[in-house]
């Protein structure tokens, strides 16, 4: 089990010039800002990968520029959907018309952030716990792969996901603010 | 407290699937390619035939100083260089 860095403190070593804490960021927030790009925006995977490394690109650039630590998802989603705003008007293959209603990304942008948080409890399990869970639902590996990755019997992943899950929730039960307000 | 079910936890879970390991390695180079570049700007102000090899052909240049090929890097070389 581990101890996550804040968001906050995560910035304050990146500030540093820490190209391990900049990796460890990168790790953090990649599922989000391709989420957005992909989910929100339904982007291809082409301009899903331009605007995820511009936004990288440009978080690193802007970083000393960020004026609260703690506010660096709201400041990368924001980024990240300017992006994929100018990557859908600059495409020949979209038109006006075809861009996502505000309110529709706004909402994905909030499920996000929930999924996020949650993402982030993780940390609190058992690595055991962690890695199954990931693995079956954020990677979508199946029973016998997932088996063969952690040496386990197949048969009793199962069992493992369901039992990880209560361990999730109890440490969710922990918190005392809901996922969608929790992080940094 | 929320209540989060089983289903609703196994939802999110599935709400956030990973990139291509590539892009992330590639965005956790960035800092190592920065510095590349402030790199070749410092060598191109300070060596007058790097500089104007990098006018005359800039990818030849680059690749010839051991940078690998790179729309990116060369783009950002151009801009800070003003070429």
């Amino acid at each position: 089990m581990q101890v996550a860095e804040t968001d906050a403190q995560l910035v304050a070593r990146c500030r540093e010039g820490d190209d391990d804490a900049w990796r460890e960021l990168v790790e953090r927030f990649s599922r989000y800002v391709y989420a957005i790009a992909v989910q929100a925006f339904r982007l291809p995977q082409s301009d899903a990968e331009d605007v995820f490394q511009e936004v990288f690109a440009r978080a690193y650039v802007n970083l000393p520029k960020l004026r609260d630590d703690s506010a660096i998802r709201p400041w990368l989603a924001q980024l990240t959907r300017r992006l994929c705003l100018d990557t859908l008007r600059a495409s020949a293959r979209e038109q006006v018309g075809d861009l996502p209603e505000p309110s529709e990304v706004d909402e994905t942008i909030t499920n996000l952030d929930e999924a996020l948080a949650l993402h982030e409890a993780l940390a609190g399990l058992p690595d055991n716990c962690r890695e199954i869970l990931d693995r079956f639902f954020a990677r979508d590996e199946s029973y016998r792969s997932i088996a063969e990755a952690l040496d386990i019997p197949a048969g009793t992943i199962a069992s493992r996901i369901s039992r990880c899950l209560v361990k999730l929730r109890s440490e969710l039960e922990g918190r005392n603010t809901p996922l969608a307000e929790s992080g940094g | 407290m929320h209540n989060y079910d089983e289903e609703t936890l196994a939802n999110l879970l599935r709400t956030l699937p990973t990139p291509p390991e590539a892009w992330v390695k590639a965005a956790q180079e960035i800092p190592l390619a920065r510095r590349g570049l402030d790199d070749i700007v410092e060598r191109a102000r300070a060596d007058q035939a790097f500089r104007e090899a990098l006018i005359a052909d800039l990818e030849r240049a680059l690749e010839g100083a051991g940078f690998e090929s790179d729309p990116a890097l060369a783009e950002a070389v151009r801009a800070r260089l003003s070429l």
